[in-house]
């Protein structure tokens, strides 16, 4: 299935270069057919599921996890991992309820929520580039920390019954007879962004260096310490502003939101084709890797006869395919 | 060097002076605000206290911890574990619930056996990924962090399982000889894995693994079946702490049981001074830092906050304990003048 | 030290060079009280390729990290163009025009050649990277040099031939004076040492002065102008090479002159009746891509054969072969008739070989365990984890060899990280002993070791041959292989070009053929 459709959407794409895609699409593009036949699936077996809006409402159920997964794309893509996000985005909930609760501004309240995550993210980053502690370990200490503010503002969920929060949540955009919501079109924004920097800046590049060869890259000069610190203000940015979007989903703070997000957004940005040890991979990818997550669970609800479960172990032998295949990939490289 | 050190000397050089120093001074915290906070009762031939309580609920994180010494001292790290002690638990409890005689011990040990045995299997799964297939640790047990609960909830069919037996919530509830029977299920496991790595030699070819991986090889040690043992082990012991959490509220909620207790594990390892660079451990010090992290729990809401916010006090307890460790901030903190010699040992080869 | 300065100058030629762009002025260098380089000049004109020149530990890449402000001069000074100057940090000195390419190449595989070329410093437009205009600059570069590769492909892609050369053209942008290359040629073949020589004599026709590191003397002749001899931290000498015979270079190098060399005290050595025993060992054409060209070797029972040859020749890179601790791509291996490929150490150990690195540190020593538990780890691997050492063996095992190699401090519990350097050899050199082996593979032994732990390891060899161990013994003094060894191989180049019965041959004539300017006929001529 999916290696009928890989040919197709590679020369309708990049039809100068001929028949075979550059080695370092393909994992996008296995990502894309992959989403592609999941969709012609569905589409096959369920009525209704080959609707635009199905599409439309993949993008506005997972537009949080979009824009963590481009957070995470920084990170990972540097070689590290940030464990926090999922805790983050439940501290985002819980400021966001708990300010509108003590009446303040909602744009401010929305100003602390951001200010909250990109300074726990430049926290985090200090740790573990001038002192030297493994990712994984300092996210971690981020991940336990962030819950533990959460609880500490409040142990019960607070509904967040805002004027303003509330017509951002329920807002549409009409696209003539389809709609979006706001939260699905600042994912896409991010999306953009993220892929220009990525691509066009210093910044961008220095962050592939830092995953190709640390060392390397400091020798030649870049700003690794700037750069690297920066990855997880990013991240941090990025749960927070995820977290935001998922307070105007959900309308509540509360300290058990979003428990094991860390892990679908990992999981998410490895299935779009990014290397987990990092200096490949693309933002697009971890977008199309969202949508591939999305449709899993679209699909299964489509369904009716699978349970919710299996979402987890679909996405388990994703990212286990995924990591074997790079893990293969880049031994014959070496 | 003095030829022998003396007795001070040794204590004062132990590598686990600080981490049993950090335990009493807790422990002194809870004493100063809850003045009856030793005092142990005799209740129906049974201990009763805030330290047997300590003791008893440091029970999983031990468990786990202990495995997660071994796969550290090896440069490895497993984040499976909680997923793992959540299938555990689902094996065990859907297993006696569809039991046709759902109160005997046979089905408990039956149950129990097939629960571990499916542990041993995903160890061995986690493994073949490291040392076969050569993924990176913390890559290869993520993909087992993230199906695990799955799978777990494929055994319970998605729902909370609980179960009526009462040799099963013994593990958890019961008492031996005065003492709560899952912390002594622990210290047997304990014992166990003492004797495993100090009297036979897979303490030693752990350590020279991860100490210096190459010279190991060229020495001859079968790295690929030290590192899979220790996942194996690492996978059993996950799946006992898994029974006796299962066993606490005599049912399985696969979403909730165990979570984030790799992260307990992985704390509790390092508090204990085993490095996450790989190399010696000390099991001692893990067991010191599973009751460091159990009396942390009861701590916190023994000087009056919310028991919730543990995880802001481990946090702050990760960051400190890294710090310590990590030999930048230290030379930070010494403020050594020249960073020179350490560049001449790398260049130096 | 002076002496040798005014000998410097007697060969450079006066009036036909400008001035130096870099001169380095008794530079001195230590960590940790141990002098790494001892008042080293140098002095690099435009125009001209120097070769940096000596053996292992001899101070070539301290003197390069001081040049490229890696390291800290504590006393001596640099001059660029006659202006003191003092590097803090790589930054400074890549200012100052000085780029370094090391035999690593620190690129970034995953990204594209342009890139690697120009990042940190590429075009740039509206805040962003202008990407077409880095690539035109990039192929403008490339095409200045003759390298025939496209800037925008991935540079991973290309063989490592070419990252060297990327690497080049990225010092080479920076508007580069002096360009250090460090062993650019180890991991290329002849054709690509060729491509990478073209490069260097264009840079050299523009003016550039470029510091040439490497251990094939063809090379250094083939295209350098003067050299440095370095030697234990000290400067031997600079001369111009095409003044310098290729046994004046090596005997500046190993540092002895043919006078004092002849005759050394030497044990007897016993030449083994090849006709009468079968061989322990037999490697019939062993070779591996990029490190030994094709090589046989015969080893017989009770023998000591020695290993001679400079860094880089081949002579490690055998004795790894031998014992599988890398895997051979061409070739086998026999031992004792049993014709079996050595797949890994393990399969080596099983048949009794014995290997003890070179690399005493990163290879030997697990720094953390005690002695007794680094003594005993090849035996307690082979015996495997579930079957330890029974106690009583193993304390009388470690207490036999702590007492037989005079190991100090002479406690088994001892962590290892704190012996010296000759105490750690003779635990490493026990924890083979202990599994009995019929051949054992000793590289280097006694290098960075004191005088007394070496005298005691050389004798430990002779005994072993005695009772009828075969060994094979390699070591960069020539004198320690000659007293040991009853049979001689002379390596260079990756090749096996000599091998004799140790039968009254002298230092020199071994340097004579490492020079390659002796033929290598049997005996020697100056008996």
């Amino acid at each position: 299935m999916s290696a009928a459709t890989l040919p197709v959407s590679a020369s309708a794409w990049d039809r100068l270069r001929q028949f075979s895609p550059p080695s370092r699409y393909v994992p996008v593009l296995t990502t894309l057919a992959l989403f592609i036949g999941m969709f012609g699936i569905g589409g096959l077996r369920y009525d209704g599921f080959a609707d635009p809006q199905v599409l439309l409402s993949l993008l506005i159920d997972n537009a949080f996890l979009i824009v963590l997964a481009v957070g995470m794309t920084f990170v990972i893509l540097t070689g590290g991992i940030d464990l926090s996000v999922g805790s983050v985005v439940a501290l985002s909930t819980m400021v966001a309820a708990k300010t509108l609760q003590l009446g303040w501004d909602p744009y401010l309240s929305m100003v602390a929520v951001l200010l909250t995550g990109t300074l726990l993210g430049l926290l985090m980053g200090l740790l573990i580039h001038y002192f030297d502690i493994q990712p994984f370990i300092a996210t971690l200490a981020g991940l336990f920390l962030a819950r533990g503010i959460t609880y500490l503002i409040s142990v019960e969920s607070i509904s967040i019954n805002d004027p303003t929060f509330t017509a951002l949540a329920y807002e549409t955009v009409d696209l003539g007879g389809y709609y979006l919501r706001w939260t699905a079109i600042v994912a896409l924004v991010v999306v953009g962004i993220a892929a220009y920097v990525l691509a066009r800046t210093r910044f961008g590049r220095t962050v592939y260096a830092i995953g190709g060869s640390e060392s390397s890259a400091m020798l030649m000069g870049l700003r690794v310490a700037f750069t690297k610190v920066g990855v997880y203000v990013i991240s941090g940015f990025c749960a927070s502003l995820g977290g935001l979007m998922f307070s105007l989903y959900i309308l509540s703070g509360n300290p058990l939101h979003a428990v094991g997000t860390e892990l679908d957004a990992i999981a998410a940005v490895v299935i779009g084709g990014t290397l987990l040890t990092g200096g490949r991979g693309y933002v697009v990818g971890s977008l199309l890797g969202v949508l591939v997550l999305g449709i899993i669970l679209t699909l299964i609800s489509f369904d009716g006869s699978l349970s919710s479960y299996w979402v987890r172990i679909v996405i388990g032998a994703l990212l286990l395919a995924f990591v074997v295949a790079q893990r293969f990939a880049t031994r014959r490289q070496t | 060097m003095p030829e022998s050190p003396t007795r001070y000397q040794r204590i004062l050089g132990s590598p686990l002076l600080w981490p049993a120093l950090a335990l009493a001074m807790l422990l002194l915290v809870n004493l100063v605000a809850t003045p009856t906070f030793f005092n142990i009762r005799m209740q129906d031939g049974h201990l009763y206290g805030s330290l047997v309580d300590i003791v008893r609920n440091s029970a999983p994180v031990l468990l786990v911890a202990l495995g997660m010494t071994l796969v550290i001292a090896t440069r490895g790290i497993d984040l499976s574990v909680g997923a793992i002690a959540a299938i555990s638990g689902s094996v065990a409890c859907t297993r006696i619930a569809g039991a046709g005689d759902e109160a005997a011990l046979s089905t408990a040990i039956m149950a129990c056996t097939l629960a571990l045995a499916v542990c041993v299997a995903l160890g061995l799964w986690n493994g073949f990924l490291v040392s076969v297939l050569g993924i990176q640790p913390i890559i290869a047990t993520l993909v087992l962090m993230v199906a695990g609960r799955g799978l777990a909830m494929a055994v319970t069919d998605g729902q909370i399982t609980t179960v009526n037996n009462a040799f099963f919530s013994d593990l958890a509830s019961g008492f031996v000889l005065t003492l709560p029977l899952a912390f002594i299920v622990a210290m047997v496991v304990f014992a166990f894995t003492a004797v495993l790595t100090r009297r036979t030699a897979l303490g030693m070819l752990i350590e020279a693994v991860g100490i210096n991986p190459e010279a190991s090889r060229l020495a001859g040690v079968r790295s690929r079946t030290i590192v899979w043992t220790v996942y194996a082990f690492s996978g059993l012991c996950s799946g006992v702490a898994g029974l006796i959490i299962a066993a606490n509220t005599n049912s399985v909620n696969p979403n909730r049981l165990g979570l984030w207790i790799e992260l307990d594990a992985i704390l509790a390892v390092v508090i204990g001074g085993t490095s996450l660079a790989g190399g010696r451990f000390s099991l001692t010090g893990t067991l010191i830092g599973a009751l460091f992290i159990a009396t942390l729990v009861r701590t916190i809401p023994n000087i009056g906050i919310p028991s919730e916010a543990n995880y802001l006090f481990k946090a702050l307890v990760v960051v400190a304990v890294c710090l310590l460790q990590s030999p930048k901030a230290r030379r930070a903190l010494r403020r050594r003048r020249r960073t020179i010699p350490v560049l001449a040992e790398a260049g130096h080869a | 030290m002076t002496q040798m300065e005014t000998q410097a100058q007697a060969h450079s030629p006066q009036g036909l060079t400008p001035s130096p762009v870099i001169e380095m002025q008794d530079i001195t260098i230590e960590f940790g009280g141990v002098r790494a380089l001892d008042g080293v000049s140098l002095r690099l004109f435009p125009g001209e390729v120097h070769a940096l020149m000596g053996e292992n530990g001899a101070g070539k890449s301290t003197l390069i990290k001081a040049l490229t402000g890696v390291y800290s001069i504590d006393s001596g000074t640099v001059l660029v163009d006659g202006v003191e100057h003092a590097f803090s940090s790589p930054a400074a000195s890549q200012a100052a025009g000085i780029s370094t390419v090391y035999q690593e190449v620190n690129l970034l595989p995953n990204l594209t050649v342009a890139e690697n070329m120009l990042l940190g410093r590429e075009p740039r437009r509206f805040g962003g990277i202008n990407v077409s205009a880095m690539n035109r600059r990039a192929r403008e570069t490339l095409e200045g040099l003759g390298i025939a590769v496209d800037p925008t492909s991935v540079l991973g892609d290309h063989p490592i031939a070419i990252q060297q050369l990327v690497a080049i053209a990225r010092a080479v942008d920076v508007d580069a004076r002096v360009l250090i290359l460090d062993e650019p040629t180890s991991s290329l073949d002849t054709d690509e040492v060729a491509k990478l020589f073209d490069v260097i004599r264009r840079l050299r026709a523009d003016g550039v002065a470029i510091v040439f590191v490497s251990h094939f003397l063809d090379q250094v002749y083939e295209v350098s102008d003067r050299m440095t001899i370095l030697r234990n931290g000290q400067l031997v000498e600079e001369r111009m090479v095409a003044e310098t015979s290729r046994l004046e270079l090596v005997q500046l190098m190993i540092g002895r002159e043919i006078e004092v060399l002849d005759r050394l005290d030497r044990q007897e050595h016993t030449a083994v009746d090849k006709a009468k025993t079968a061989p322990v060992l037999v490697a019939v054409g062993l070779g591996r891509k990029g490190s030994l060209e094709a090589t046989d070797l015969e080893l017989f029972e009770g023998e000591v054969i020695g290993f001679a040859g400079l860094l880089g020749s081949g002579r490690t890179e055998l004795a790894r072969l031998l014992f599988g601790a890398d895997t051979a791509d061409k070739g086998e291996v026999t031992v004792r008739s049993e014709r079996r490929r050595l797949r890994s150490p393990r399969h080596a150990i099983d048949r009794k070989l014995a290997f003890s690195s070179e690399d005493r540190k990163a290879e030997g020593v697990v720094a953390d365990l005690t002695v007794a538990d680094n003594m005993v780890l090849a035996l307690q691997a082979s015996r495997g984890w579930l079957r330890p050492i029974p106690q009583n063996t193993r304390t009388e095992l470690v207490q036999r060899y702590i007492q037989a190699l005079d190991i100090r401090p002479a406690d088994p519990d001892a962590l290892m990280r704190n012996l010296s350097g000759g105490n750690q050899q003779k635990v490493l050199l026990a924890r083979w002993l202990i599994t009995e082996p019929d051949i054992l593979i000793l590289d280097e032994p006694t290098r960075g070791i004191d005088i007394g732990a070496k005298a005691q390891i050389q004798a430990t060899v002779a005994e072993l041959a005695a009772k009828g161990m075969s060994v094979v013994f390699i070591s960069a003094e020539l004198e320690e292989v000659l007293r040991l060894s009853d049979r001689l191989v002379v390596m260079r180049d990756r090749h096996k070009i000599d091998e004799r019965p140790n039968d009254d041959v002298s230092v020199s004539d071994v340097l004579e053929i490492i020079a390659g300017e002796a033929r290598s006929e049997q005996g020697s001529h100056h008996a």
